[in-house]
């Protein structure tokens, strides 16, 4: 099916259009220059805001982890049941959606492409199973690497070119698309009951740390070219005074020559947890500040906010030693999981208190970074779902980011913590919709390097959203009507096709599975097989033969070819 | 002669991938690596199979069942589903789907095994690990309630006990075991320490030791049959070790106390993790009972007992579950997919399964079969059709297809299809 979407105001960042007035085609799923009238459906859309489709880089929707949430939480899920209907299916929504919810919530929201951003290798098929039984969206899913056997080995052994080709192996090994950090070396070290307390502690065992990890990583991404950055979840998360391990972490990758085409070479992921200052939770002050200057002189440095919102929420990282901290400091259920060889895991449910003074400078950090770091190109809304809140509190976030009322509101009815101890309350910027659409699709798809995402140019996927909000009528007093019109798009258009009319899905197709497929050197190749076969025969407990996913886990793929070795 | 290698055992949880299997004329001939139950059950494959789709006992046509079974679907008021634990990962999305298309229950067999398990993670969580891990690092490892010389018997020299890896070079001689159940089982003969607890006494025994690892004296001889000494001892050596696991079983989930065991269970080791590193994993008994649970749950949000007669899932294990709606004689007809509940659950449960339009999904005759209405052959899954399988620890597997089935036999989640295609119809 033809589209053209006519009349609507169009904040196309990638191609420098601000609300400009313009017709929009779509051909065979495909953005085109232009269409013939009479050969497309036409949508009117005058007086509504057109974007991009929604891209989120940082979302738990699939895999053990978010499964183990589902698991734990019928409590939650009763708080959320959706029923079928002629064209959806039924289950649960809330902090841990079914796999169907997810999807279609997204599309109401308008977001076309999601990524789960923490893959235990070892579960890679479950992971793909569950994103196949996850509809409408694009999606792919970044293995963990932080912690892995084979990756501490050559840090060790300083063998750049034999993590690179590990590196690639594991990318096509999982089908995944980017390498994801999570506490680097702390991990491993919870495999002992213990953690590392910054970037120069010894990992246990194995004699490296956690800057060399990271900043080995950062140079072998590089090296190959991936078209993401290093995805990390910095060390000592959720500790007071972290936002100097943060900075640390920044420095550390300073001197990595980022690939061509490109100048950065870090991701930090949902920032405002790792942004905390002061000694204790009793001194707690926001350390945002002092991020937001390094990140402003800085280009090599993106980051996500992992935004705080006031609710019920389920907690979930690849950080174990978090989540047991988090378990002992809560006293909520606590799942741990610790994956062989490679990664570890923990689910605990957590309630944002707005009383809570930890909670509400938690609250103004998320934003005080989205604010205070001038380039929208380097900083994404998240709230890491579900870890800040649920991904269907987006709307919420914007309206923070684009009406200081919005924020003095809140403000007022939380603890007085978050005016004493965070600069929230001196800020008065406040997003355009411009700024938005750079937030959470354009700027995204760029740091993600998809070519074809975040923009409506030639070429670019038929992804787009129409909100039912006038922005040439719009003033930041009138936020909660750019929270609703973000809640329920007045359309979605994935691939072509419209799967969302006045924010009810009207069709479900399948979205496509990213990958990232670079070729190894055979010699390299036949080094790398030796080492693996070893490291599978003795310490794992699947073959190597049985460990690769297979083509059926993707049933709709896109891989993205890498020449890593030139 | 196909030599199959790396071959996934569709038995029981352990997942073993390391069979070789050699196929001559369609039909198993040898089978290397693989236990004493997994090679029978290779080698007896193509025996007791189920010859032709049947109603009322007299061969049909697949089409006709397929007709029979979308029908007695369609009128029942209150369809159960049940079974999944011993099929692949795609059959059990098919039945969830159509559960909700009639706005039936869909169970599984962790109703009647690790249930109380699931329902003590819900309310507590758990400390777990998958069985690698274990391999590679504990020193310490108590198997309690459960017998896997006899239930998972390469478990010990592959996962745990006599396993060599990263830092347990020295196998079984690097570790401590212990084994806990209420009668001597060969399990004695492996552990280092055997405790033999009254029955019943699981829910005490645990947690008098969970007493002492925070620092509580006993002011008694004994518990549940258990010397004082032998439990102050015990506790000091999981507090002591480097890495401890506990391996749990039936004896432990369906006892006295049930799922308050594996509470008590579960507070222990949380309580060790501030000591040392400790973890808690259950013995699942079929080879793809977790992946029920799994595919469920990320499909409906609750693992298993769910009901879709609103039109949206709800979960009330003891109200949904198989046993509680057949013995209260609310379901009026069943679809039942690779499992033999008419062997396996209580009488009242299994009469009333005989009472009503009954259709069962199975490679194999069974108890199940001889009383249903509609029976239909399909193929086996990890022997004649591929798919996922979940380890007990939760590692997605995939099954292999090394032979072709009977002559117009399916596999499970094709049957479903056509199942579902004609109630849409």
């Amino acid at each position: 099916m033809n589209l053209i979407i006519k009349g609507g105001y169009v904040y196309d960042p990638i191609n420098k259009v601000n609300g400009e007035k313009m017709d929009i085609y779509i051909k065979d799923g495909k953005i085109v220059e232009e269409l013939p009238e009479h050969k497309a459906k036409v949508i009117d859309a005058s007086g509504m805001v057109v974007m991009p489709g929604g891209v989120d880089l940082h979302s738990h929707i699939a895999g053990s982890k978010i499964n183990l949430g589902r698991l734990l939480r019928p409590e939650d899920h009763r708080k959320d049941p959706v029923p079928r209907t002629r064209v959806t299916r039924a289950g649960v929504g809330y902090s841990c959606p079914s796999t169907y919810i997810a999807g279609y919530r997204y599309a109401q929201m308008g977001y076309t492409t999601v990524m789960e951003p923490a893959m235990p290798p070892l579960g890679a098929r479950h992971v793909h199973e569950e994103l196949n039984d996850t509809p409408i969206v694009d999606k792919s899913a970044y293995p963990l690497f932080g912690n892995n056997y084979f990756v501490l080995k050559y840090v060790r052994e300083g063998d750049l070119e034999m993590l690179k080709a590990f590196i690639a192996w594991l990318m096509r090994a999982t089908r995944g698309y980017a390498i994801k950090i999570v506490n680097p070396g702390g991990v491993e070290s919870w495999k002992w009951g213990k953690n590392v307390d910054g970037l120069d502690d010894t990992v246990e065992g194995f004699d490296v740390t956690p800057r060399q990890i990271i900043t080995s990583l950062a140079r072998a991404n590089e090296e190959l070219g991936l078209p993401h950055t290093i995805h990390l979840h910095c060390n000592n998360l959720g500790v007071p005074g972290n936002y100097q391990t943060t900075l640390e972490t920044m420095r550390a990758v300073e001197d990595v020559k980022p690939k061509e085409g490109r100048e950065n070479t870090l991701h930090i992921v949902h920032c405002q947890f790792n942004a905390l200052a002061g000694d204790s939770w009793a001194t707690l002050r926001s350390g945002a500040p002092e991020i937001a200057k390094y990140v402003n002189s800085h280009r090599h440095v993106t980051l996500d906010l992992g935004q705080v919102i006031f609710t019920d929420t389920t907690t979930m990282t690849g950080d174990g030693p978090w989540q047991f901290r988090l378990y002992n400091l809560t006293g909520n259920k606590w799942v741990n999981s610790d994956v062989e060889m490679e990664a570890g895991a923990g689910v605990v449910p957590y309630t944002f208190r707005k009383k809570n003074p930890v909670n509400a400078i938690q609250w103004a950090i998320g934003l005080e970074l989205a604010l205070l770091i001038y380039d929208p190109w380097r900083v994404y809304m998240t709230t890491d779902h579900p870890n800040g809140g649920p991904f269907t509190f987006y709307p919420k976030v914007i309206a923070w980011l684009m009406s200081r009322k919005a924020r003095t509101d809140t403000m007022l009815e939380i603890h007085r913590a978050a005016m004493r101890k965070t600069t929230l309350a001196d800020i008065y910027r406040e997003y355009d919709f411009y700024e938005i659409a750079i937030t959470t699709r354009a700027a995204p798809a760029k740091v993600l390097g998809l070519g074809e995402k975040g923009h409506l140019g030639p070429g670019a996927d038929g992804d787009v959203a129409i909100y039912d909000i006038n922005p040439t009528e719009w003033r930041p007093s009138m936020y909660r009507e750019v929270e609703k019109a973000f809640s329920r798009a007045k359309y979605t258009i994935k691939g072509g096709e419209i799967v969302v009319v006045d924010g009810e899905v009207v069709s479900t197709p399948l979205g496509k599975t990213y990958w990232v497929d670079v070729e190894i050197p055979e010699d390299l190749e036949g080094e790398l097989m030796k080492d693996l076969e070893e490291g599978f025969r003795n310490y794992y407990t699947i073959s190597l033969s049985n460990y690769p996913v297979e083509d059926a886990y993707l049933p709709v793929q896109r891989r993205v070819e890498v020449v890593g070795w030139r | 002669m196909p030599v199959y290698r790396s071959v996934v055992c569709p038995f029981c949880g352990c997942l073993c991938d390391d069979l070789e299997i050699t196929v001559e004329d369609n039909r198993i001939v040898k089978v290397r690596n693989g236990c004493a139950i997994s090679t029978s059950k290779f080698l007896h494959h193509h025996e007791n199979r189920v010859e032709n789709p049947l109603i009322d006992g007299k061969p049909v046509a697949l089409e006709e069942a397929v007709k029979e079974a979308a029908e007695i679907l369609k009128s029942a008021r209150r369809p159960l589903i049940y079974g999944l634990s011993s099929t692949e990962c795609g059959a059990i999305a098919k039945a969830i789907e159509l559960a909700e298309l009639i706005g039936g229950v869909v169970d599984n067999t962790a109703s009647v095994c690790h249930g109380p398990t699931i329902l003590a993670l819900q309310t507590l969580g758990e400390s777990k690990c998958t069985l690698g891990t274990v391999r590679n690092r504990a020193d310490l490892i108590i198997y309690w309630g459960c017998n896997p010389l006899e239930a998972h018997i390469r478990h010990l020299t592959r996962y745990s006990a006599m396993a060599r890896g990263l830092y347990t070079s020295g196998g079984r001689k690097d570790r401590y075991v212990v084994a806990v159940d209420v009668r001597e089982t060969r399990m004695k003969r492996v552990a280092d320490l055997f405790l033999k607890v009254n029955p019943g006494g699981d829910y005490e025994l645990l947690s008098a030791l969970r007493a002492v690892v925070r620092g509580y004296g006993l002011d008694v001889d004994e518990v549940s049959g258990v010397p004082r000494d032998v439990i102050l001892e015990l506790a000091e050596r999981m507090k002591k070790s480097r890495f401890g696991a506990i391996f749990f079983g039936l004896g432990l989930t369906q006892s006295e106390g049930r799922h308050m065991n594996i509470e008590a269970a579960i507070g222990l080791v949380a309580d060790l993790n501030h000591h040392t590193k400790f973890v808690l994993i259950p013995m699942r008994g079929h080879y793809n009972v977790a992946g029920a649970n799994t595919v469920t749950t990320w499909q409906t949000g609750y693992p298993y007992a769910v009901d879709f007669s609103r039109g949206y899932p709800r979960y009330n294990p003891g109200e949904y579950t198989a046993v509680d709606l057949l013995a209260r004689g609310e379901a009026d007809a069943a679809l039942i997919i690779a499992s033999d509940p008419a062997a396996h659950l209580p009488y009242k449960a299994a009469r009333r399964l005989a009472e009503i339009p009954t259709i069962v999904l199975d490679p194999k005759r069974s108890m199940t079969s001889m009383i249903s209405r509609v029976v239909i052959p399909t193929a086996a899954a990890g022997i004649e059709a591929e798919g996922t399988a979940y380890r007990m620890d939760g590692i997605p597997i995939r099954l292999k297809k090394l032979m072709e089935p009977p002559e117009g036999v399916l596999p499970d989640a094709e049957v479903l299809s056509l199942i579902i295609e004609e109630v849409m119809r």
